[in-house]
């Protein structure tokens, strides 16, 4: 955030991504990221919040051996973006419809070191690398009723971090990061009862899961008699339970103050609509978009609308070939999904590019594939990056649509299976399919199946004229 | 820290016109080198007085720069928005050439101005006729040194000489200067001083107890009085319930001597006063009453509250101690001020006093 040291700190060895600025050594000085500020200000953009002209950076003071400076450089009063909101489809369940969930602010400040407390008796060890990385944090108005609700804001906002580019929202590797404040009030009451802080969620599960439980947990504090405390609670994943967090050091004053290492920021209304132009077509728009101009499925729809690079990569895939829309959809859902996800990958990184899912619907289009050999195709070219059409040529998987070809394979299959044509001749239509099959092996699945299959049912028939002429 | 370098980690520095006196601080030992013979020059950081006082007790010429016109970055850190780094040195066209090789901006301080460095040994004309300067009446209020007055005020005849214009002037919050900074330095200070708990780098006490009392036991022993004094004078100004009161209003009155010193320097082009109330004084005199040590700094720290470049000039003696001339300039006009202090050393000879040793 106030320094040039990459951001990669889960990949690299500790303590190989730090500068005298990141480890607080004396007479080291903060510089702020440019970017990580637009970021901010696109989010913030994002979710409704009004950007004010003036914002500042604070000194937020508290020792702790993972806090390089004493202090953390974040922002207090006046944050880079306030009162906005996002609309979830709200809890049913609960009688709730679409409506608002307001967003608080939107503030950016540098992430502390990592404590490592386990590695030893008496000792903790301290990976530098994570110190000064940015951090966005967007805090929500206590407008959610349920864990549902939850669950839709969380998923909503990691689609817009993702879809912006801010973030690549991944809570197991701490890019994207829950802290819940839940409380519990009887019905009709309009104060909002005490509550807690929840830590320590790493997925969206766990954020569900941990919010039932400390509402249940409060409810039954309150029915026994007492009261809710307020508090900070962990959750443990492995019991399913929040425990108290509550340690013997004192509540902590921040004392804090601006910070004047480093000036104000200016953001005016004309760089603010700068940035408004950059932001995309969000995910439950493009998908809405998609059903309505391009006949998908809702469910179709949302899964490419899922995240901005499949979206991209469909709607590149749509111009170049002039396809049906559904078609794309099939075997970017179907078959190249199921490669991707057998090695992690996400879509940026297929090997398969638009333009060469394009070039292999183009060849099944006219008439060169058969779809099952195109899908052996697909996986030839997933393995190796390579162009269809080569990959067809070299293994001479071009589509058999020579009859005289076909029908020697068919004269071969009715000769090698007496038993399957005589099953025919006796009225079993389905045998006709067998000896399609037998074709198709025969020709290595390069038969054309619909020409294999008039062929064959023709020399069936001719079998069958053959019979009864017999004596 | 501290306004005769008594505070020293290593021991007290001795004023070479008489060791048994303080050099003044808190750049006392740059101060005492160059006056000395021992250094041809020397840095200094000026937070609120830092590098002129000492100068001025010395004997020497030293220059604090406009705020953000020395770069930070690789200065440990007192308080982050008064800090600066200057010359000390014989005469003002050594700091010129001093100031030149270290005045920009630099990339790696947020703070650092963008503007450009001119040619100040270029600007030292040796002609000051036309020049306006004004003469600010709560400088020379009651409680000064006689000898420290009437040298001042030959001083500025001898100006007036050489051409410049005398005119006087008011700054009336000069008198809310030194709880202002006895505010901000603290606070800010608190802060940055938050990050020598031992455990990284430096000093680190060791012993029996777990890592928190580890860390006080560091600070306890690795910080001297003055030091811990200010730290905890800043985290009492910015606790919660004090904030307002304290910190708040503090950087408010500090708008307001700011602005006092740009309405000023809308009738002159600089201003002439003491660097200190006093010459240097006895070692251990002061020590005693924080209070009283602080309000030797009376006259130099208004100019740290406005960010403003200032320099002190060797400009006599009382009873055999060295007496400096402060000029104060807009922001920015450094080169202005070396060549005040440049026109008025080719008239005079007190620069090139030196003490005996």
């Amino acid at each position: 955030m106030f320094c040039g040291c990459p951001a990669d700190y889960q990949a690299a060895e500790p303590n190989t991504r730090t500068c005298p600025v990141c480890l607080g050594l004396p007479g080291a000085l903060p510089v702020i990221n440019r970017r990580a500020v637009e970021y901010t200000v696109l989010t913030g953009l994002a979710l409704n919040c009004r950007i004010p002209e003036f914002t500042k950076f604070d000194r937020k003071n508290y020792p702790y051996p993972d806090l390089m400076k004493g202090y953390q450089i974040s922002q207090y009063d006046l944050p880079l973006a306030l009162d906005g909101f996002l609309e979830i489809d709200g809890d049913t369940q609960l009688g709730l419809g679409r409506r608002r969930i307001g967003v608080e602010r939107v503030h950016l400040e540098e992430d502390v070191a990592k404590s490592y407390d386990d590695r030893g008796e008496g000792y903790s060890l301290v990976d530098v690398n994570r110190s000064g990385v940015p951090l966005m944090e967007v805090v929500s108005k206590p407008d959610m009723r349920s864990a549902e609700e939850a669950r839709q804001y969380l998923t909503l906002l990691h689609s817009i971090v993702q879809y912006l580019g801010v973030s690549t929202g991944n809570m197991q590797d701490g890019n994207f990061r829950c802290d819940a404040n839940v409380s519990i009030r009887p019905v009709g009451s309009q104060i909002l009862g005490t509550r807690t802080e929840v830590k320590n969620m790493n997925s969206f599960r766990a954020v569900y899961q941990a919010l039932e439980y400390e509402v249940v947990r409060q409810r039954e504090v309150i029915e026994d008699g007492g009261a809710v405390v307020q508090e900070t609670r962990g959750w443990i994943e492995e019991r399913e339970v929040t425990v108290s967090q509550r340690s013997k050091e004192y509540a902590h004053d921040y004392r804090y103050f601006p910070e004047p290492d480093l000036p104000p920021l200016r953001i005016g209304p004309e760089r603010v609509a700068e940035l408004a132009a950059e932001l995309p077509e969000f995910a439950p728009q493009r998908s809405a978009r998609f059903q309505a101009d391009l006949a998908l499925s809702g469910y179709d729809a949302d899964l490419l609308a899922g995240s901005r690079s499949m979206a991209n990569y469909f709607e590149t895939t749509l111009t170049l070939r002039d396809a049906d829309a559904a078609e794309v959809a099939n075997w970017m859902l179907g078959d190249l999904a199921r490669l991707l996800n057998q090695d992690h990958r996400e879509i940026d990184a297929s090997p398969v590019t638009p333009q060469r899912l394009a070039d292999l619907l183009a060849l099944v289009a006219d008439g060169t594939l058969s779809t099952s050999l195109a899908k052996t195709v697909l996986e030839e070219m997933y393995a190796t990056g390579g162009e269809p059409a080569d990959i067809v040529r070299e293994q001479g998987l071009g589509q058999i649509s020579d009859t005289g070809a076909i029908e020697a394979a068919v004269a071969e299959a009715i000769a090698a299976n007496p038993k399957a044509v005589a099953d025919y001749i006796s009225g079993k239509d389905t045998a006709a399919r067998f000896l399609m099959g037998q074709v198709m092996r025969l020709t290595k699945g390069q038969a054309q199946p619909e020409l294999a299959l008039r062929l064959v049912q023709e020399g069936l028939e001719l079998q069958k004229t053959r019979g009864s002429l017999e004596p | 820290m501290g306004s005769s370098t008594e505070n020293s980690a290593f021991f007290p520095t001795r004023n070479p016109w008489d060791t048994g006196r303080v050099p003044g601080g808190s750049s006392g030992g740059s101060a005492a080198a160059v006056s000395a013979g021992a250094a041809p020059f020397a840095l200094g950081t000026d937070t609120g007085g830092s590098i002129r006082q000492p100068a001025s007790f010395c004997g020497v010429t030293g220059l604090k720069p406009t705020y953000g016109r020395v770069s930070r970055y690789g200065l440990v850190a007192y308080a982050s928005s008064l800090d600066q780094v200057g010359p000390i040195a014989r005469d003002a066209a050594d700091c010129a050439l001093i100031l030149q090789s270290i005045a920009g901006h630099d990339s790696r301080d947020a703070t650092s101005l963008p503007d450009a460095v001119p040619d100040y040994s270029a600007a030292l004309t040796g002609d000051i006729s036309g020049l306006r300067l004004g003469v600010p009446s709560e400088y020379f209020a009651e409680g000064m040194d006689a000898g420290v007055r009437a040298a001042v005020t030959a001083a500025i005849d001898q100006l007036a000489a050489l051409g410049a214009e005398i005119r006087e002037v008011s700054l009336p919050t000069t008198q809310y200067a030194l709880a202002c900074y006895y505010i901000i330095a603290p606070s800010e200070c608190s802060a940055n001083l938050a990050r020598y708990d031992g455990v990284k780098y430096g000093y680190s006490h060791q012993g029996d107890g777990d890592m928190w009392e580890a860390m006080e036991r560091t600070r306890q022993h690795g910080f001297g009085p003055e030091v811990k004094r200010r730290i905890m004078l800043g985290a009492f100004a910015l606790s919660s319930g004090y904030y307002d009161a304290y910190y708040h209003k503090a950087q408010q009155v500090r708008t307001l001597i700011r602005q006092d010193f740009a309405h000023v320097f809308e009738e002159v082009d600089a201003l002439a006063a003491p660097v200190s109330p006093v010459v240097a004084f006895p070692i251990g005199e002061r020590t005693d009453d924080p209070v009283r040590m602080y309000l030797v700094d009376v006259y130099t720290l208004p100019v740290n509250m406005a960010g403003l470049p200032a320099m002190s000039v060797p400009c006599g003696f009382s009873n055999g101690l060295p007496v400096g001339l402060q000029l104060i300039g807009p922001h920015l006009s450094e080169d202005r001020l070396l060549n005040i202090a440049h026109t008025y050393q080719q008239a005079t000879e007190w620069h090139r006093e030196r003490p005996g040793i």
